[in-house]
């Protein structure tokens, strides 16, 4: 409609408007312009709510399986909460480092974030440590993931968020050495908020682990 | 909309979707966070209340706690950021786990309380 009294208007034949003037009317031809990575944090927080469903299909399938202990250990036999405390003040002191490594970075000091990222590194990897002995150590005592269904579920939710948590430090190195590269450019920094919100989003998981499956587990 | 030209933009203050923390922001947040951790534990551990079920959900109740200040304090969750669609995201989010979880503990609740009483041994059977 537009188009053909636009044809009127401008006195033209019918022929003379260009196939480009009709479609014009009725949708956008030209693209608008969005700045890069505008969307960038939207599109992550929509990966990390994916992610929180795979790990509530692991906490389902933690609270179906976690009585079956087919005549083998339960968690009271294998679990050790003073050392899960202190596997959770490591991932929580990742996590206030990590903000640290973020307000250094608003103040465009390089060094200073490569330094608090190192340092969320070190919670990380101990965390990491700490974690992997206690599989070491279930798996030596023949409680592997095989032994039973409880197990089985057990080591498919805190080993997912082991995993997640060791593609994080994965991240967390190659930001450090992108920052030396390339400094806080626009890029990186929208890279760090990315880490910032998956490492963060971690440890709520995490709280998530220690609650149904440490504390209630010893009940 | 600051100039993404330069580089080195200190006052880069266009909002990417996720919110900035201050220092009070994160030091809150850490505060709670540990305080809302070492007093689950520290029930747990000394089975300082004798009933289990009160002591579950009252341990429930601190991590659904704690999980709110980490989204507030950590992730700097708000309503305004990209217009709302973070909190949209994160609502249906919930919604779906929350069918997805109670939806799997009921069904397979039920399914075990109705099964057949079957003795341990199957060799035993006739």
């Amino acid at each position: 409609m537009t188009a053909t009294t636009r044809d009127t208007m401008t006195n033209s034949t019918a022929t003379a408007a260009s196939p480009e003037a009709r479609t014009a009317a009725f949708y956008e031809l030209e693209p608008h312009h969005h700045p890069e990575g505008a969307s960038t944090m939207l599109g992550f927080w929509i990966y990390l709510m994916s992610d929180c469903l795979i790990f509530a299909m692991l906490f389902a399938a933690y609270g179906v399986l976690g009585g079956n202990f087919a005549a083998g250990p339960g968690p009271k036999d294998l679990f050790e909460l003073p050392l899960i405390a202190v596997n959770t003040a490591m991932l929580l002191f990742s996590s206030i480092t990590y903000g640290f490594a973020m307000l250094v970075m608003e103040k465009g000091k390089v060094r200073a974030t490569q330094g608090w990222l190192l340092v969320t590194a070190v919670f990380g990897a101990s965390f990491l440590a700490i974690e992997l002995y206690e599989f070491s150590h279930l798996i030596h005592e023949g409680a592997g993931p095989w032994r039973s269904g409880f197990l089985t579920a057990f080591f498919s939710l805190v080993g997912t968020h082991g995993l997640h948590v060791t593609f994080g430090l994965i991240w967390l190195f190659t930001l450090v050495v992108q920052l030396s590269k390339k400094g806080l450019t626009p890029a990186n920094q929208r890279r760090l908020q990315c880490l910032s919100l998956f490492w963060h989003f971690l440890d709520v998981i995490w709280i998530g682990v220690f609650t149904f499956v440490y504390l209630m587990g010893m009940l | 909309m600051s100039d993404h030209s330069n580089p080195h933009a200190e006052d880069h203050h266009d909002d990417h979707g996720a919110g900035h923390g201050t220092m009070r922001d994160y030091v809150i947040g850490f505060l709670l966070s540990v305080i809302l951790t070492a007093i689950p534990f520290w029930l747990v551990m000394t089975d300082a209340i004798a009933d289990k079920a009160t002591t579950a959900i009252v341990i429930m109740a601190f991590a659904i706690v704690q999980i709110v200040v980490h989204m507030i304090y950590f992730l700097h969750m708000n309503t305004k950021s990209n217009n709302g669609w973070t909190v949209m995201a994160l609502i249906f989010t919930i919604i779906i786990v929350v069918i997805a979880l109670s939806g799997s503990l009921w069904v397979m609740h039920h399914l075990n309380t109705n099964m057949m009483p079957m003795p341990h041994d199957m060799g035993q059977l006739p």
